[in-house]
């Protein structure tokens, strides 16, 4: 028997986000790299250490190579404990054979037995796909003053966007009466962040019914949560202020990274009381030259810039060369840029390296960019390529000199 | 890789040269390259080497160094059989009565007897360099000596190896003759102290330090002994700075704005290691105009920064301007402040409209947590 906590969290990091095109081609959602030395699912991670929840299993189920191995034991977030900590829940085989997690809410009906061995008295379930802080022991206080039996985190959304989320409608108390999934007409615009808290006995008896109905998708939002609200559970809404980004396509995830350089980002990331943790490379300091020109864009360490980066994120260890020119683009870890390369509006997988002379924009001349150009990681765009558009094979490059780019 | 061989560093060294940066730290945990503390090379130098059972022998003000160092995780030092040892001296020296290193290993003889490994490296914590030590390992063990010092080819002075006693070498390689008396010795080759011995040879020296009261390992251990024990020489090369006064902080700091000297220090042959710090990204704003410069994560730069080097969590405000200086972690530097060939400490504030301005080749020292 272990010692009993007061709340578990379940993080769902299984997403493929598909909408992410080749960013998710090897990683799952919560591991594609963001904001120049972070991954998705560190925002999640810190807040769980922050808000002082030391418990976290981590669901995961699609390409989960590079998330277990950025997990690891949880350390870089102060999860690395004695007892409770990190642990990585995927799928498993049983005596009765195994199932893939068939939703959101059967991946943690099919962990039932990991929250119990610690007996909590509420489960918090996040998800790893979201860019936000936020402190869930405030939102547990609420869950605690409100006697509910579920809260669900709501935000604000313009109305224009509403139907594009789960939306709730609450009465004058904050009571949630309805909720519907992606509306087409909504009713109200408080959007689900997918953020809940539950009381142990209540999920684990939902969880129960939800399963042993042939006719659900086993979702929170679809399923488990209209099913709640059927039986009249208090399912209160709890209201939250503050930066809020699901990054499921690609312009949201590039318009996320473009956030930080904004003149008051609203996501403060040199706040040092509420910290985003992340695994540090070790990577001396960035180094920017005598005619670099770097303004309006973060930097991290291990870069060598030569060249002129303007309102983009540089990675760790990305090498930019003379002359080459960087617009408005995020380029992910050791990146090489050849000499007078323009890249414009882009977002260049780790490990590729762009050519000498390569114009990887899809702004015709004079003009500018219509659309975000996506560059596969690892791989070599030969010198003098012109790129206009999502680039997923390196025989679709025309005009291209295939001699190795940079050194 | 197991190579036989532990590693020792000596802190116990005189550190007052380094003045202002060393009022409240020894030298070992002087701030260097940003985001490093000095020990972090011979450190990482060593774990690279394959050495895993690593001892720092500490004498005085060793809270920021213990600070940094901690369970040695970040240098895969935190291993269940051997691993990182900090072995401050058993019992206080006031004053005077500090006699040398071959003193405080005496204290701490248990640590040697209990070390399965036959070699001892030895070094001091001021040497910044990237190196790897298994060719000179192996040159020892091919020789059979007991000792082998390294050395330095020197053509025109560099700072820190000015004083430096030079030695002279037969042409298998054994030091044919130390230099007592400055300038007695016509060589090119100034000795380092970094040394490769025998731990058996170790132990006898230690041994023979507590019958003769006289506890240098370099004069009364391994110079004075030239004619008694096998004592070998062998080239350190790459690049090297022996950091031993504010000037040569500053000019070494300096070398590391050469592109081809980051490379080579930073990845050539291992990787340095330091303790790691949660920093962001390192912010520039619009009006943020740097060149030649190094930074770490976690600065925010809002003025002007040339030839300069800027640690973690620097802030530069709007209308600042750094030149030739180091701004050491989480300094601030406000509005149309001015910082002309400065080294500033940590936690410094420089207020709005303030200027420092150092003299060429001698830089200001703005000592820890001023406000100026």
């Amino acid at each position: 028997m272990k010692t009993k906590k007061d709340c578990v969290a379940m993080l769902l990091a299984g997403g493929e986000g598909r909408r992410l095109g080749i960013l998710t081609k090897d990683v799952a959602k919560p591991a594609v790299p963001f904001g120049g030395k972070y991954r998705i699912i560190d925002f999640s991670l810190s807040n769980c250490s922050n808000s002082g929840i030391y418990t976290v299993g981590v669901l995961t189920q699609y390409q989960p190579l590079v998330l277990n191995s950025h997990i690891g034991i949880g350390s870089p977030w102060d999860l690395d404990r004695n007892e409770g900590g990190v642990t990585i829940l995927p799928p498993f085989v049983r005596q009765q054979g195994g199932k893939w997690y068939k939703g959101t809410a059967n991946a943690i009906y099919q962990n039932l037995s990991f929250i119990e061995n610690y007996d909590p008295d509420y489960v918090l379930v996040i998800s790893g796909d979201h860019i936000y802080k936020m402190n869930y022991g405030r939102m547990i206080e609420y869950h605690q003053k409100t006697h509910s039996d579920v809260s669900i985190a709501v935000l604000e959304v313009p109305w224009e966007e509403a139907s594009n989320f789960g939306i709730m409608q609450t009465n004058e108390e904050g009571r949630v009466v309805e909720f519907q999934e992606k509306p087409d007409e909504p009713q109200s615009n408080l959007a689900s962040m997918g953020v809940y808290v539950f009381n142990w006995q209540i999920l684990q008896k939902y969880l129960h019914l939800d399963e042993n109905n042939p006719d659900s998708s086993n979702d929170f939002g679809k399923d488990v949560i209209p099913l709640m609200l059927r039986e009249n559970l208090q399912v209160n809404a709890y209201p939250f202020k503050g930066y809020w980004k699901d990054v499921g396509t690609v312009d949201s995830f590039w318009e996320a990274n473009m956030d930080f350089l904004s003149d008051n980002p609203p996501l403060n990331l040199y706040d040092r009381r509420w910290q985003i943790y992340t695994v540090n490379p070790n990577q001396p300091p960035h180094y920017i030259s005598h005619r670099a020109l770097v303004y309006d864009s973060m930097i991290n360490e291990g870069c060598l810039v030569f060249g002129e980066v303007r309102h983009s994120i540089l990675s760790p260890g990305v090498l930019v060369e003379e002359g080459a020119v960087i617009k408005e683009s995020i380029i992910m870890s050791n990146v090489k840029i050849g000499k007078g390369a323009r890249v414009e509006k882009a977002i260049i997988g780790e490990e590729t390296w762009v050519g000498e002379g390569c114009r990887i924009s899809s702004a015709e001349e004079g003009g500018s960019p219509s659309q975000i150009i996506l560059a596969q990681e690892n791989t070599v765009i030969p010198n003098y390529s012109v790129i206009k558009e999502t680039w997923e094979n390196i025989s679709k490059v025309k005009g291209g000199q295939t001699a190795p780019p940079v050194k | 890789m197991k190579n036989n061989t532990m590693g020792v560093i000596n802190v116990s060294s005189r550190d007052e040269f380094l003045k202002d940066l060393t009022l409240h730290r020894c030298m070992a945990s002087v701030p260097y390259g940003c985001r490093y503390r000095l020990v972090d090379f011979m450190l990482s130098n060593m774990v690279n080497s394959g050495i895993n059972n690593i001892a720092i022998f500490t004498l005085n003000k060793y809270r920021s160094l213990m600070d940094h160092l901690g369970s040695g995780i970040s240098w895969d030092l935190n291993r269940k059989k051997d691993g990182l040892f900090i072995l401050p001296p058993a019992s206080h020296y006031p004053s005077g009565e500090y006699k040398g290193l071959l003193q405080i290993l005496q204290d701490h003889l248990d640590y040697f007897s209990r070390s399965k490994q036959k070699y001892v490296v030895i070094s001091e914590s001021n040497m910044v360099c990237n190196l790897n030590l298994t060719p000179a390992i192996e040159f020892h063990q091919e020789k059979g000596a007991d000792i082998t010092v390294f050395y330095r080819e020197e053509n025109g002075a560099t700072p820190g190896l000015v004083h430096r006693q030079k030695l002279e070498l037969n042409q298998e390689k054994r030091v044919k003759e130390f230099e007592i008396k400055p300038g007695s010795l016509n060589s090119n080759k100034a000795l380092l102290k970094l040394f490769i011995m025998n731990k058996s040879c170790l132990l006898d020296l230690i041994d023979q330090s507590i019958q003769d009261q006289r506890c240098s390992l370099l004069w009364d251990g391994i110079i004075n002994n030239l004619h008694y024990l096998n004592i070998y020489g062998f080239p350190l090369r790459g690049f090297l700075a022996v950091v031993n006064s504010i000037d040569c902080y500053y000019q070494h700091s300096m070398d590391l704005l050469d592109p081809q000297v980051w490379q080579e220090l930073f990845f050539q042959p291992g990787r340095i290691y330091t303790k790691v710090k949660d920093e962001p990204p390192t912010r520039y704003i619009k009006k943020a105009r740097v060149t030649n410069s190094l930074l770490a994560n976690g600065c925010l730069v809002e003025g002007q920064v040339e030839n300069s080097i800027l640690f973690r969590g620097v802030k530069v405000r709007r209308g600042a301007y750094i030149k030739d200086s180091i701004i050491m972690q989480k300094s601030l530097i406000e509005e149309n402040a001015v910082v002309d060939q400065a080294v500033i400490d940590k936690d410094v504030r420089v207020t709005q409209g303030r200027q420092i301005r150092g003299e060429k080749d001698e830089p200001v020292v703005v000592a820890k947590k001023m406000v100026i």
